[in-house]
C-alpha cells in the first residue's frame, strides 16, 4: 500500500519503521531535512522535504497514487489542513490526523466528518482511556479487547503466594471456575507457548483469554483484591491527567492531581471542578508523605520525565499502593523495565502506533487480512482477530481434528452474540470471528495461514 | 479630570430630572395645589437655568473619559440630583426644613424609603407622586436611563458609568451595544412596573395609589401613600406586593435570559436559587417563631412573607409592626437587611451574590489553611471567579463594615438606644427604610438631629451606589492633577 506520513517526529518515525517493515511503500514528508536524512538512512522509505500542507509538496510525495495519509506533525491545524488538502487532491485517499488540543476533543468526531477524515487520533486521550480501563479492573497489568468488547486478553503477574504459583495450566480452570485460556507466558523475558503441563512460577507474566463478563469472577477466584478503585492520585498535570481526571469524574472516582507549575494548577482547577489539585513537586519525598500518596487506591505517574515516573512508581509500589500505572515516553529496554515493579507500563506513542497499524491492516481486510491485531507479551506475540469467510477452510470441524501450525493458538470464537473460549470440541462457522494468538515469528496474513 | 464632559453629563441629567418632574406638576395643577405648583415651577426654573449655564460652559468637551471620571460623575450626579430634587418639598412648604427635604428625596432616589414626614396623608398629591416617582427613577439608575434614551454615543466610557451605577460585584453588558443593554433593562423595568400597577388596580386599589405603590415596589423603595404603609390594604393587594417585591429583587439579566429563552441558565443560576432559598427559609423560621400572634396560620404566613420579602429586597413596606415580634424574628430581619437582594436588581444591601462569594472565599481559605498545597478556585455558576473580583468583594466588605460603624458612632451622638441607632444605620445604608425600636415601621426618622440626618443621607447614597462612587469623592487622589 502507498502510505504518506506527514511529520517525522516521534510518532512519525515509529510509524515509518513499523509500516515499512510490514512491506508498505512509505513516503515521509517533513520540513526538517536532518530528520529526514536519518529516516532515509534507517528505513527503506522515500522522503520529501517541505510543508506537508502545501499542494506542491503533497503532489511531489505522490498523493494522487497514495491510499493513506497520516498527518502527525506537532500542530493540529497543520495536520487538519494537510488532510483536507490531500483529500481534495485525491478523493479516494484515506486520511488520519493527529489532533491533541484538549479544546478540540469534544468536537473531534464532528471534525472528522466536517474535514472528511477517516480517523482522528489523540495520543493523550487514548492513553487516558487505556488507563481508565486498567483502573476499572485493578489486578490486570494490561487489557486487550476483541470481538466488539466481548473477549479480552488480560495480563497477570504471578506473585509470590499467589494461588497461581506452582499450578499446572491444566488445573487452572478448576481454580478460576470459568472459561479461560492461557495463550502466552512470559518467563525471564522470553515468551513461551504453554501446554497443559506447563507449571507456573513466581514472576511469570501470563496472558489469559477470558470473556469480558467473566473478568470479575476471574479476579475473585484468584484472590486478587478487587475492591473498586475510589481514589486515584495522578502525578503530573499534563494532557493525559486532564483527560483521565475528566473520565474518572464521570465514573465517580475521585482524582487528585499533583502538579509542579502553579499556573497550570489554576488552569486545571478551572477545567476540572471535581478534581483535587495539589501544587507541589512530586520529586520531593516530603510532598509524597504529606499528601498521603501511599493511601490512594491507585497511583498513576504521568509526568514528562520517565525517570521521575519510575522513581515515584517504585516508591508507591514499596508502600503497597494496590495499583500502580507508569507512563513512559520511551520503552527501549523492556527487560530492564520488567525487572522493576512499576505496575502497568504504558507508552502513549506505542498505543497510537498500534492503533494506526491496526487501521492499516483493516484497510487490507478486503483481502481477508486480520480485522485487528494486538501486540502482546512485549511484542513477542500477536493476537489477531479474523473473520471466517467462504474461502476459509475447516469450517464446522471441531478444533481437536484440525492441525494448526506450531506456536499458533486459536483462543476464542464469536458467533453472533455468543462468544466462547476455544476448547477441543468447539468449531467455527462461516461468518464467525476468531481470535488467534501466534508468536511473532509466524507470518499470518489470513486465517487460512494458521492451518498446518 | 475631564470636567467639561462631566458638566455635559450633569446638564443632561438635570434636564432629565426636569422632564421627570413634569407629571408631578401636572398632577398638582389638576388638583389645584397652589403651593405645590409653585414649588415645581420654581424648581423647574432653577433647573433650566443650571442646564443652560452648564451646557454653554461645557461646549466642545474632549471625549477622554475614564474609570475615574465615571465614578466621580456618578457620585456627583446623584448628589446634585438630590440637592435640586428636594426643592419642590421645600418651596411648597409641605416639609419645612431643607435638611428634612434633602433626607426625604435622598431616601427617595436611593430607594430607601426612610421618611421624616410625620403624616404622609397630609401631603398633596403632586408631592406624593414626586416622592414615589423618585424611587422608580433611582431604582434602575438615572445614568442608565440617560444611556438608554439619549443620543449620547459613548464608545468605551459608557461602561464606566454603568459599572459605577449598577449594583453587583461583576457588572456586564447583555448585548454588544450599551444603549441597547440600557434600553433592555428599562423595558423590563417598565414592563414589570405596568404589570404591577395592573394587578394592584384589579384588586380595587385607586389608580393614583396603585401607581405610587408600584413605583415604591419597583424601585424597592418603600414610600407609601398611607401612614400605615400597606397595613390597611386587602390581603390580595399585600400578596401582590409581596410577589412583585421578590420579582424586583431578582437580577434583571435573569429576565433578559428568560426573554431570549435560555430557561436553563436561569433555573441553574446560583444567586437566584440562594435568594429564593433564603426567602423561603426565613419565612418558615419567622412563621414558626411568631405563631399565635395572629388569628390564623394564613395571616401569620402572609405577614411573615410580606415582611421577609420587604426587608430582603430592601423595599421597606410593612403590613404589621414587626418591632413587636419576638427578638429571634427581628434578628432574622436584621440579617436579611445586610444580605439584601440579588446583584443587578433594584434592591440594596450587600447582595446575595457578594455574600455567596464571601462565604465561598472563606471556605477556600479555611481549606487552604489545612492543606496549604491544594489549589482551589472559587466558582460561581460553575465558572471560576477571577481573583480580582474576590479581592474587590473583600474590599467592599471592609469598606462596608468601616462605614457602618463610623455612621453608627456619629448618629449615637443624638442619644438614642444602641438598637435604634444600629438598625437606623443598617436600614439607611442598605436602603431599606424602617428599622427597629424608635425608627420602627410605625415611627420615623424626624427625631434625629441635623448632623445625623446629613450623615444618614450620605450613608444612603453610599449604599445605593455601592460605596465606591461616593467614597472616591473624598479621596485626595481623585482630585489630583496629573
Amino acid at each position: 500500500m502507498n502510505i504518506i506520513i506527514a511529520g517525522d517526529g516521534k510518532v512519525g518515525s515509529m510509524l515509518t519503521r513499523q509500516l515499512s517493515a510490514e512491506g508498505h511503500d512509505v513516503t515521509v514528508i517533513d520540513s526538517n531535512a536532518r530528520v529526514l536524512q536519518s529516516s532515509v538512512e534507517h528505513y527503506d522509505v522515500i522522503c520529501v522535504q517541505g510543508n506537508c500542507a502545501s499542494m506542491d509538496v503533497l503532489l511531489q510525495a505522490g498523493v494522487r497514487d497514495a491510499e493513506l495519509l497520516i498527518a502527525a506533525t506537532s500542530q493540529d491545524e497543520v495536520n487538519l489542513l494537510c488532510c483536507t488538502t490531500a483529500h481534495a487532491l485525491n478523493r479516494k485517499l484515506h486520511t488520519i490526523a493527529r489532533i491533541r488540543n484538549p479544546e478540540y476533543t469534544e468536537q473531534i468526531y464532528r471534525m472528522r466528518d466536517i474535514f472528511g477524515l477517516s480517523m482522528v487520533i489523540n495520543p493523550e486521550n487514548q492513553a487516558a482511556t487505556e488507563i481508565e480501563r486498567l483502573l476499572k479492573y485493578p489486578g490486570f497489568l494490561r487489557r486487550d479487547t476483541f470481538a466488539k468488547g466481548r473477549t479480552e486478553i488480560v495480563e497477570l503477574r504471578v506473585d509470590a503466594g499467589s494461588k497461581l504459583c506452582n499450578v499446572a495450566l491444566a488445573e487452572l480452570r478448576s481454580i478460576v471456575k470459568c472459561q479461560v485460556l492461557v495463550c502466552a507466558v512470559l518467563r525471564d523475558g522470553s515468551a513461551a507457548a504453554p501446554k497443559g503441563d506447563f507449571v507456573l512460577r513466581e514472576g511469570d507474566r501470563i496472558f489469559v483469554t477470558a470473556l469480558s463478563q467473566n473478568l470479575t469472577t476471574l479476579l475473585k477466584n484468584l484472590g486478587i483484591l478487587t475492591r473498586r478503585v475510589r481514589s486515584v492520585t495522578l502525578c503530573g498535570g499534563g494532557k493525559i491527567s486532564y483527560y483521565l481526571a475528566k473520565r474518572l469524574e464521570k465514573s465517580g472516582i475521585s482524582a487528585r492531581i499533583i502538579e509542579k507549575d502553579f499556573a497550570r494548577c489554576q488552569e486545571l482547577c478551572a477545567l476540572l471542578p471535581g478534581a483535587e489539585i495539589i501544587h507541589g513537586d512530586i520529586s520531593e519525598q516530603d510532598l509524597l508523605e504529606s499528601e498521603h500518596v501511599s493511601q490512594a487506591d491507585a497511583l498513576v505517574t504521568l509526568t514528562g520525565l520517565d525517570e521521575l515516573n519510575m522513581i515515584v512508581s517504585l516508591y508507591a509500589a514499596s508502600r503497597n499502593v494496590p495499583q500502580v500505572i507508569t507512563k513512559l515516553g520511551h520503552t527501549g529496554n523492556r527487560s530492564v523495565i520488567d525487572s522493576l515493579s512499576l505496575g502497568s507500563v504504558l507508552c502513549p506513542r506505542e498505543l497510537v502506533c498500534s492503533n494506526i497499524v491496526r487501521y492499516v491492516r483493516a484497510m487490507e481486510n478486503q483481502t481477508g487480512a486480520a480485522i485487528s491485531v494486538h501486540t502482546i507479551a512485549d511484542g513477542q506475540a500477536e493476537a489477531m482477530e479474523f473473520l471466517a469467510d467462504e474461502t476459509t477452510r475447516n469450517c464446522g470441524r471441531p478444533l481437536k481434528e484440525i492441525r494448526l501450525k506450531p506456536n499458533v493458538l486459536l483462543v476464542s470464537i464469536s458467533h453472533g452474540a455468543s462468544t466462547e473460549i476455544a476448547n477441543g470440541d468447539s468449531a467455527f462457522q462461516q461468518g464467525d470471528t476468531v481470535v488467534v494468538v501466534t508468536n511473532g515469528r509466524e507470518v499470518i496474513r489470513q486465517l487460512n495461514d494458521i492451518f498446518a | 479630570m475631564n470636567y467639561k464632559m462631566m458638566g455635559r453629563f450633569l446638564a443632561q441629567i438635570l434636564a432629565l430630572e426636569g422632564i421627570f418632574m413634569l407629571p408631578a406638576l401636572i398632577i398638582s395643577l389638576s388638583c389645584g395645589d397652589g403651593m405645590a405648583v409653585k414649588g415645581f415651577l420654581v424648581t423647574l426654573g432653577i433647573l433650566l437655568a443650571i442646564v443652560v449655564v452648564l451646557s454653554l460652559a461645557c461646549r466642545g468637551a474632549p471625549s477622554a473619559f475614564h474609570a475615574r471620571e465615571g465614578l466621580v460623575c456618578v457620585g456627583i450626579s446623584w448628589i446634585v440630583l438630590s440637592l435640586v430634587g428636594c426643592l419642590p418639598f421645600y418651596i411648597s412648604r409641605e416639609i419645612p426644613g431643607y435638611i428634612d427635604c434633602l433626607f426625604e428625596i435622598v431616601s427617595g432616589f436611593t430607594t430607601t424609603g426612610a421618611s421624616i414626614v410625620p403624616s404622609v396623608e397630609a401631603l398633596s398629591k403632586g408631592i406624593l407622586y414626586w416622592r414615589s416617582f423618585s424611587h422608580w427613577v433611582g431604582g434602575m439608575g438615572v445614568l442608565v436611563f440617560l444611556l438608554a434614551f439619549t443620543g449620547e454615543k459613548g464608545q468605551g466610557f459608557t461602561m464606566h458609568l454603568l459599572r459605577a451605577e449598577s449594583p453587583g460585584p461583576d457588572v456586564g453588558k447583555l448585548v454588544p451595544k450599551m444603549r441597547k443593554t440600557a434600553s433592555i433593562l428599562y423595558m423590563i423595568y417598565v414592563g414589570l412596573t405596568v404589570l404591577n400597577i395592573l394587578f394592584l388596580a384589579l384588586g380595587g386599589m385607586p389608580l393614583f395609589e396603585a401607581v405610587c405603590t408600584a413605583f415604591g415596589t419597583a424601585g424597592t423603595g418603600g414610600f407609601g401613600v398611607k401612614n400605615d404603609s400597606l397595613a390597611g390594604y386587602s390581603p390580595y393587594l399585600q400578596n401582590v406586593t409581596t410577589v412583585f417585591m421578590i420579582l424586583f429583587g431578582v437580577n434583571f439579566s435573569c429576565y433578559f435570559l428568560l426573554l431570549v429563552r435560555q430557561w436553563k441558565s436561569v433555573f441553574r443560576d446560583e444567586e437566584l436559587r440562594w435568594y429564593i432559598g433564603i426567602i423561603l427559609g426565613s419565612i418558615l423560621l419567622i412563621t414558626l417563631n411568631i405563631r399565635g400572634l395572629y388569628d390564623s396560620l394564613g395571616e401569620t404566613l402572609r405577614h411573615a412573607a410580606f415582611q421577609v420579602s420587604s426587608i430582603i429586597t430592601t423595599t421597606g413596606f410593612a403590613t404589621t409592626d414587626f418591632d413587636l415580634w419576638p427578638s429571634f424574628s427581628k434578628t432574622i430581619l436584621l440579617c436579611l437587611m445586610v444580605v439584601g437582594a440579588c446583584a443587578g436588581s433594584t434592591g440594596g444591601g450587600l447582595k446575595v451574590a457578594r455574600v455567596l462569594l464571601l462565604l465561598k472565599g472563606l471556605r477556600r481559605n479555611i481549606r487552604q489553611m489545612l492543606q496549604p498545597r491544594k489549589v482551589e478556585l472559587v466558582r460561581s455558576n460553575g465558572r471560576p471567579v477571577e481573583q480580582k473580583v474576590l479581592d474587590n468583594t473583600n474590599a467592599y466588605l471592609a469598606a462596608y463594615v468601616v462605614i457602618l460603624f463610623a455612621v453608627f458612632a456619629i448618629i449615637s451622638l443624638d442619644g438614642f438606644s444602641a438598637g435604634t441607632n444600629f438598625s437606623a444605620v443598617l436600614c439607611t445604608f442598605n436602603n431599606i427604610g424602617p428599622g427597629l425600636e424608635a425608627v420602627g415601621p410605625t415611627c420615623n426618622f424626624s427625631q434625629f438631629g441635623s448632623l445625623s440626618k446629613l450623615v444618614l443621607c450620605w450613608a444612603m447614597l453610599a449604599g445605593r451606589l455601592e460605596i465606591f462612587p461616593i467614597l472616591v469623592l473624598f479621596s485626595r487622589d481623585t482630585w489630583k492633577r496629573r
